[in-house]
Formats: structure tokens, C-alpha cells, sequence
């Protein structure tokens, strides 16, 4: 054999066992999809049932029978309000640093992500407390705020590195022609870094969106999101396979295809900006 | 831009995550030296280190030490390991690469709820779930894996989860390793390992060494999964510190014990904070 004919198998093999790994890690979730088109008895038949015709009935009752559109909501309302709080926050500072760059902003910005650092279960009993003091406990408002704080320091790197990208000469000429910095912002960087934010925003609505320690410990009812109202169906009696499948199945969709658009974006901002 | 409209522009940031830091931080630290239970209000004052010493000699305390580290330890090696196999497979152009790499990376985006709660049901449970009619379909008595093997049920879990992640940045990273390098090596008559020894391990070490310090960050944190399959159990057999400080304050009401607890997860995670900040740190240029 030569070696040209070697590489080939080699290729062959590998590109075989890349798809048995594709396979394998992609199946429980294939499964969790097929097993919301069955219907109860069918979900629980030993053995699996491959072949089968699939209904949409789970669908439409978790609609009907629980509260499901509610927790969505708040899901929705959570992850996109806590990344509009972070992202009004940090584009202002990190605009103001990327181009007012000093010897303290990588200090500072270190000091940023070392907050996130902080294990939430180490300050549980103060927000806690808190949230019971200021009335906030079960409220959306509560998640919409720690989710903003939590995602803050990503999202503050983030943008650093992009609005840094930015040209400076562009700026420089915008301001002889005696542009305020409002306008500046508004006209020139915006534009330019709207990629950058949008997909920052991204990140951040995957990050609250799969939130699970605070919407559990900090929600009961009425603010509780997807994550803690899928955790419900832990007890026993919340044994309905098939139509927790279809709860998990509408949950995950969404996010799973953020997820493919922002891969990019994901790996700079999950390393923190240090693999790009 | 002038100096003062800098600081304005910076300050609520700045000062938001003081604020976010400090508050909750000198609290707990102060609920952590003074008496605290919801159950007896009528008992109060400062106590010292009281709290920890009975936070530290809880005989659930050693297991759930050990339960953490083997859990983090476990994972890491798993998901590094299967991580880099996986994502050298893939860097090589085939046809369908791009859907292999969105099946790889899917389960990283699952929420780790409804990730608990499939391998849970449908896929471990001893009566109906896949492995057991696995189990039976080659005569085999069916494993009952949360209550015989939970914290292994977890370790999988878990690593089902963040291999993906793994594998994403590492094959993020394999693409910007020099190609030029690596058919030059091939045309030497290097083979596959000397060139994964002395080409591709090198390349990434960077990424490597951050994913580690990430994943165990997160996973000295891992809640979710125990919280929804095992509670902890059987006993503490799946108990992470984590959890048994959740315990603590949910069902033992004990402000004090938990927030002990909490000081020492805060210095558990600080310690690996301390290595990944001057990792990244290195890398952020300004």
C-alpha cells in the first residue's frame, strides 16, 4: 500500500468515526424530539419505539394544560431584558475605554471579570434577603437585574475588543468637523459595531436563557422561567414523558439555533476574549 | 473626549459591579460569623468561626469535598480528552462537516434542566428508559444508574453537556493552526503523533489551559443536574458543595452554616479565578 492509498483510509476512518461522535452526542436529543411526537404510552413502551406515527398532541396540550406560554414569557422577558440592561450599561463604558484606553483599563477590566468569579451559591442568603426586603422575591424585575449584573463583565469584553477594531482616523476626522460625542456614538460607532453588539447580545440571551441556580432559588410562581418550570417536572408524579419532552423540545429550539448563528462569538466570549 | 465625560461614561459600570460585589460579599461574610437561623430567631450574636467549624466537621461535609473534586476532576479529564480526539477528527474537509459540527455541538446548548431530565427518564430510568432496554436486549439485568452509580450518572451528564464546548473552541482553534507547518511536517515523514506531540498539542495549549480554569469555574457550581435527577443521593453520594450548601439554607434554615459555606466555596472558586484571570490576562492587549 502507499502511502497516498494510507492517507486515504486514514481520512476515511476518521471522517467514520467524526460522524459515530456526531451520532452519538447528538442522539439524547433526537430522542427527546421523537419521544414529544409520541403519545403518553407510547413514550414509556419497553422496548423503544422507533417507528410510529407521530402526533402533534403533546404540542397542543401543554398549551392547553399548563402554564406554559407564561413561563416562556418570562423567559423571554428575563433573558432579552437582563441583555438590554447590560448592553446599556456597557456600551457606553466600554466605548469610553476602548478609545480613552490608560495603564488602569486592563486592571480594570480584569477586576471585571473576576466578579463573575463569584459562585453564586456564595451569595446566595444576601440576595435572598434582599430580594425579600425590596419586595423583588418572584419578580421578573429580580432576574432581569442579576442576569444583567451576571452577563455584565462578558459583555464589557467583549465589546471592548470590538469597538477597539473601530478605526480611530474615522473618529478623529468626525470630531474636527466638531461632531459631539453623543453623535459620535449614535453615527459612527453604532454602525460600525452593530455586528458586534448583535451577536454579543446573542451570547448574553444564551447565557440568561439557560440560567438554572437563581430562577430556582430566587422564583416560585409567578417570575419563574423555562429552566425552573422543566426542573418542576422532577417529581415523580410529573412523569409524562412524552409531554415533557415537548415542554423541553420548545425550550431548547430557540436557543440551540442562536447557539449555531453565534458560534463565533460564543467561543470569544465564553474564553473571555482569549480564543478567537 | 474629556476626562470628566470618561469617568461619567464609566462610572455605572464600574460602580454597578462594586456594588454587586461588595454588598452581597460583606454579608455574607458577616452572616457567617454571627448566630443565624430562621428556625430561632430568638437566637442571635457573634460567634466567631463557630460556623464554619460546625460547617467543616458536618459529616456530609467530607464526602461532598470529595464528591466536588472527583466531579470536576472527572469531567475535566473527559471532556479534554474526547474534546481534542473529536475535534482533530473533524479538521479535515469531508462532505456534511458542517452538520457533524452542529450535531457535536448541540447538547452545549441545551439548558441544563431539560438535559437532566432526558438522561434522567429516558434514557437511564431502570424500567423504561434506552439502557435498560439496552440491558435487556442482551439478557442483562438493567442498571439502576442514579441510585447505584449517581455521581458517575452526573459526571455523564455533565461531560455529554461540555465536550461540545470543548469541542468548539478547540476546533475554532485548530483553524487558525499554520497548514503550510503541518504539510511540511507530513512531506518530513513525520507521523500522526509526532505531529500531534510537536505541532498540534503546542498550538493548543493556550486553548487548553483556558478551557480547563472555564469548566472549573462552572462545574464548582454545578447545581441544576443534581438539583432535578439525585437530590444529592442516595445519602450524599451525589452531594457537591454546592448542594449541601443549598441544603444548608433550604432545609436546615441555617443563614449562618450556609453563608460559612458560601465564604468557602467563594475561596474554592478564587483560587482557580486567580490562574484564569492571569491566563486571559495575558492574552488581552491594550
Amino acid at each position: 500500500m502507499t502511502d497516498r492509498q494510507r492517507q486515504i483510509w486514514i481520512d476515511r476512518a476518521a471522517v467514520t468515526a467524526a460522524w459515530i461522535a456526531a451520532l452519538v452526542f447528538f442522539f439524547p436529543i433526537f430522542w427527546m424530539v421523537l419521544t414529544s411526537l409520541k403519545t403518553e404510552g407510547q413514550a414509556i413502551q419497553v422496548p423503544p419505539l422507533l417507528i410510529f406515527e407521530p402526533t402533534l398532541e403533546n404540542y397542543l396540550e401543554i398549551q392547553e394544560r399548563t402554564n406554559y406560554f407564561k413561563f416562556a414569557m418570562n423567559s423571554v422577558i428575563t433573558a432579552f431584558g437582563g441583555t438590554l440592561l447590560a448592553l446599556l450599561i456597557a456600551i457606553p463604558s466600554a466605548y469610553s475605554m476602548a478609545f480613552n484606553t490608560t495603564h488602569r483599563t486592563k486592571d480594570v477590566l480584569m477586576w471585571m471579570l473576576s466578579t463573575k468569579m463569584l459562585p453564586a451559591v456564595g451569595v446566595m442568603m444576601p440576595i435572598y434577603f434582599l430580594a425579600q426586603k425590596f419586595d423583588l422575591f418572584d419578580t421578573r424585575t429580580l432576574l432581569v437585574v442579576i442576569y444583567a449584573m451576571m452577563n455584565l463583565p462578558i459583555v464589557m469584553l467583549i465589546l471592548f475588543n470590538y469597538f477597539r477594531e473601530i478605526p480611530k482616523e474615522i473618529l478623529e476626522a468626525s470630531r474636527m468637523d466638531g461632531t459631539s460625542t453623543f453623535n459620535e456614538i449614535r453615527q459612527i460607532v453604532l454602525p460600525l459595531a452593530w455586528g458586534g453588539i448583535a451577536s454579543t447580545a446573542l451570547l448574553s440571551i444564551i447565557l440568561c436563557w439557560n440560567e438554572a441556580f437563581w430562577s430556582i432559588v430566587l422564583t416560585t410562581t409567578d417570575a419563574s422561567t423555562l429552566t425552573a418550570f422543566v426542573a418542576s417536572f422532577q417529581a415523580p408524579e410529573g412523569l409524562f414523558w412524552a409531554k415533557v419532552s415537548a415542554v423541553s423540545t420548545l425550550a431548547c429550539a430557540p436557543i440551540v439555533v442562536f447557539g449555531w448563528m453565534a458560534q463565533k462569538q460564543l467561543v470569544q466570549g465564553l474564553t473571555f476574549g482569549a480564543v478567537k | 473626549m474629556n476626562p470628566t465625560l470618561v469617568r461619567w461614561l464609566q462610572a455605572p459600570s464600574v460602580i454597578l459591579l462594586l456594588v454587586w460585589m461588595i454588598v452581597p460579599l460583606s454579608m455574607t461574610i458577616y452572616f457567617s460569623t454571627i448566630r443565624y437561623n430562621l428556625l430561632y430567631p430568638e437566637r442571635t450574636g457573634f460567634i466567631g468561626l463557630d460556623n464554619y467549624r460546625f460547617f467543616a466537621t458536618d459529616p456530609s461535609f467530607g464526602p461532598a469535598l470529595i464528591n466536588t473534586l472527583v466531579l470536576v476532576g472527572s469531567v475535566l479529564v473527559i471532556t479534554i480528552v474526547l474534546g481534542l480526539a473529536i475535534s482533530i477528527l473533524i479538521d479535515r474537509p469531508f462532505r456534511g462537516r458542517g452538520i457533524a459540527r452542529v450535531m457535536l455541538i448541540s447538547p452545549f446548548f441545551i439548558m441544563p434542566t431539560v438535559s437532566a431530565l432526558v438522561w434522567k427518564n429516558m434514557l437511564m430510568d431502570p424500567n423504561n428508559g434506552l439502557f435498560a432496554a439496552f440491558s435487556k436486549s442482551f439478557g442483562l439485568e438493567p442498571v439502576e444508574w442514579l441510585a447505584q452509580y449517581p455521581l458517575f450518572s452526573i459526571i455523564l451528564m455533565v461531560s455529554w453537556q461540555w465536550t461540545p464546548f470543548a469541542i468548539l473552541i478547540f476546533m475554532t482553534s485548530l483553524q487558525s493552526q499554520d497548514q503550510e507547518q503541518k504539510e511540511a511536517a507530513t512531506l518530513d515523514g513525520a507521523g500522526f503523533w509526532s505531529q500531534f506531540w510537536n505541532l498540534t498539542l503546542p498550538h493548543l495549549a493556550r486553548p487548553i489551559s483556558i478551557v480547563l480554569l472555564i469548566q472549573m469555574i462552572f462545574h464548582l457550581s454545578i447545581f441544576a443536574e443534581i438539583f432535578v435527577t439525585t437530590s444529592g443521593g442516595p445519602g450524599v453520594s451525589s452531594t457537591n458543595l454546592t448542594y449541601l450548601i443549598y441544603i444548608q439554607s433550604q432545609q436546615a434554615f441555617d443563614v449562618g452554616v450556609a453563608s460559612a459555606g458560601g465564604v468557602f466555596a467563594i475561596i474554592l472558586a478564587n483560587i482557580v479565578a486567580l490562574f484564569l484571570i492571569r491566563a486571559v490576562g495575558k492574552t488581552l492587549t491594550v
